[in-house]
């Protein structure tokens, strides 16, 4: 046997390398959650039992909010934000099995690029997230939402949805990371997703929320870029005639927070693999 | 190209601000095309050499080359050419057998086609062929294993760290495991192999460190270290327990070295060998006890680690007697 080590190794730019070792890790991350049963449960079934639980239970009279269409046209496009968030858990919980797993480890000693594990779980939370727009549009539809914005800005609400929770999971990867087991890593975001989502505009109005509370439910991120989806999917409305700077303060949450989270969740996988 | 596969100098590794000492300064040079065995028992830092040997932690002080590149300053050449196997099975659940071995091809940067091709081959060789497209959470213990270093052999890597390969397995699936090393240290890999067991590091290894409490406390060939010894077991058998006692408490006085009793069966080490088995019958004759056997043998890797460190290594192998009927005689 010989042991030619240059016969056998492609020859490639390290850039293309970098993007075909994110491509990879990515493709193993998405087929995991078609195998795994409760990972499939969680990121496409969960978010459509949410939309009928709002639609049908609490949305039939409980909650009123004065906007052409309905609740519905309410609901979905904050539904659609809340799904995204929810979803970037799997980051967390992904990455802290397979350092469980002493998967990462052997990551680590092989020729890959270094920030392939990182950005290969981000990219394929964005990946699942991608199918869980389709799919919510899909079922808002059938259950009565009626965006009137038109398609360009109903498209660069996704954009902006997918913009945002890809910077978020940067910070759900530094969890994942943080935790001493998968189990932890899940118990660990919810203290932190439970008040973003629902203390917030997604499912009704701020306003109708105790006042020590609307100053965080007003000017959290998820809030804000609920505010900015909402608009571009339904188009200037009697609670939102004009956009203001939404859209422009959701993207500016959006990359401050990878500012932010991404050197941080680097800086601890250097440190735990 | 350096004449050694392996090369370690003074290599120092602390944990926790360095109140923890995992490696106090080891050296080693692994020759080429052999098993090198990193014997010891858990904690005594075999692991942590095998991470640092395979970049994937820093050494605190001290030098690493692999293939004469240094793990510090070089890392990727020298992850093209090493594969890492180990005691936790890194494969990924929720893949096939096949799409693993992909993976980690392609993670490795080799050519689609050969991926395919070795892959294909490996599992061929691995007898994983039926269950190459069934997830791995299916497979057995043993199957894993054999995944595992399938994996770390995609690359060919001229260089195989095996940290503690056949911890936990079963005894036919360890004999698999030991036929497929030697497989390949016949085709030219060289291994650097970490155990606790004695009689893994008998059968593969021609040289061996003994390892204990992140110190080099021995080294050489297995042979070497039972020499150094510079003694052999003189194994009695007798009619009875009771013989057995009173044997002992009359031999005792030839060596000073351990000795065991177990059963009917009396173990002294001693130098002398013939002489000293000549000595014993000489004095159970006298005493009237009469023997239903006796051998001299040289003495087992157990042996050497026992008198090395004063313990014995802390899991053993399944090969080793029942704890319950041994009572070391020192220590009553």
């Amino acid at each position: 046997m010989t042991n030619d080590i240059e016969t056998i190794h492609a020859e490639k730019g390290n850039l293309r390398w970098a993007i075909s070792d994110v491509l990879t890790m990515a493709r193993r991350n998405l087929l995991a959650i078609v195998r795994i049963p409760t990972a499939l449960v969680f990121s496409f079934l969960q978010p459509i039992m949410f939309v009928l639980l709002f639609r049908y239970i609490f949305g039939a009279g409980a909650i009123n909010v004065p906007i052409p269409g309905g609740y519905v046209n309410y609901l979905l496009p904050g539904i659609i934000v809340q799904t995204t968030i929810f979803g970037a858990v799997g980051t967390a919980i992904g990455l802290a099995e397979d350092l469980q797993h002493g998967l990462i480890e052997r990551f680590r000693a092989l020729p890959m690029s270094r920030m392939a594990v990182l950005a290969g779980r981000t990219v394929s939370d964005l990946g699942r997230n991608v199918v869980v727009l389709v799919i919510m549009t899909g079922v808002g539809m059938a259950v009565g939402f009626r965006p009137h914005g038109g398609l360009i800005n109903y498209i660069l609400a996704c954009l902006i949805t997918l913009l945002f929770a890809y910077c978020l999971s940067w910070g759900f990867a530094f969890i994942g990371l943080a935790a001493p087991n998968s189990e932890a890593a899940q118990a660990m975001t919810f203290p932190l997703i439970f008040p973003l989502t629902f203390a917030s505009g997604i499912f009704v109005q701020v306003s109708t929320m105790p006042g020590w509370l609307q100053p965080f439910a007003t000017y959290q991120p998820v809030s804000e870029v609920a505010k900015a989806v909402r608009y571009l999917m339904n188009g200037p409305n009697v609670i939102l005639p004009h956009p203001g700077n939404s859209v422009w303060i959701a993207i500016v949450w959006s990359v401050g927070l990878i500012a932010v989270l991404g050197p941080l969740a680097t800086a601890k996988y250097k440190k735990v693999a | 190209m350096s004449e050694f596969a392996v090369e370690a100098t003074n290599v120092v590794r602390t944990f926790n601000a360095g109140s923890v000492q995992a490696l106090k300064g080891v050296s080693l040079r692994v020759p080429r095309g052999e098993v090198f065995g990193l014997l010891g028992p858990n904690g005594s830092g075999k692991t942590t050499m095998v991470r640092i040997l395979s970049t994937i932690l820093a050494p605190t002080s001290g030098t690493a080359t692999v293939d004469g590149y240094d793990v510090v300053t070089q890392p990727n050449e020298v992850r093209r050419r090493i594969g890492l196997a180990g005691q936790y099975a890194t494969v990924d659940e929720n893949l096939t057998g096949l799409e693993n071995l992909r993976m980690i091809g392609s993670l490795n940067h080799l050519e689609k086609s050969f991926v395919l091709r070795r892959a294909k081959q490996l599992l061929d060789e691995f007898g994983l062929n039926d269950a190459a497209n069934r997830n791995v959470k299916t497979y057995s213990g043993g199957m894993r294993r054999r995944l595992d270093l399938g994996a770390a052999l995609m690359a060919r890597p001229p260089i195989l760290f095996l940290d503690e390969p056949t911890t936990g397995l079963d005894p036919q699936s360890r004999q698999d495991l030991w036929s497929i090393i030697e497989g390949l240290v016949e085709g030219g890999t060289t291994v650097l192999l970490t155990t606790q067991y004695l009689e893994e590091a008998d059968r593969l290894c021609k040289q061996l460190v003994v390892l204990d409490k992140g110190t080099i406390i021995a080294e050489g060939t297995s042979q070497e270290l039972k020499t150094s010894l510079g003694a052999t077991v003189l194994s009695l058998t007798f009619h009875s327990t009771q013989d057995a006692t009173r044997g002992l408490e009359i031999i005792r006085v030839i060596s000073a070295k351990p000795a065991n009793i177990e059963g009917t069966v009396v173990e002294l080490t001693v130098d002398g060998g013939p002489s000293s088995a000549a000595e014993a019958l000489r004095r159970l004759d006298a005493a009237n006890v009469a023997l239903a056997g006796l051998t001299l043998r040289e003495p087992s890797l157990d042996d050497v680690f026992l008198s090395l460190t004063g313990h014995k290594t802390e899991e053993e192998g399944p090969a080793t007697d029942d704890a319950s009927t041994k009572r070391p005689v020192r220590n009553p």
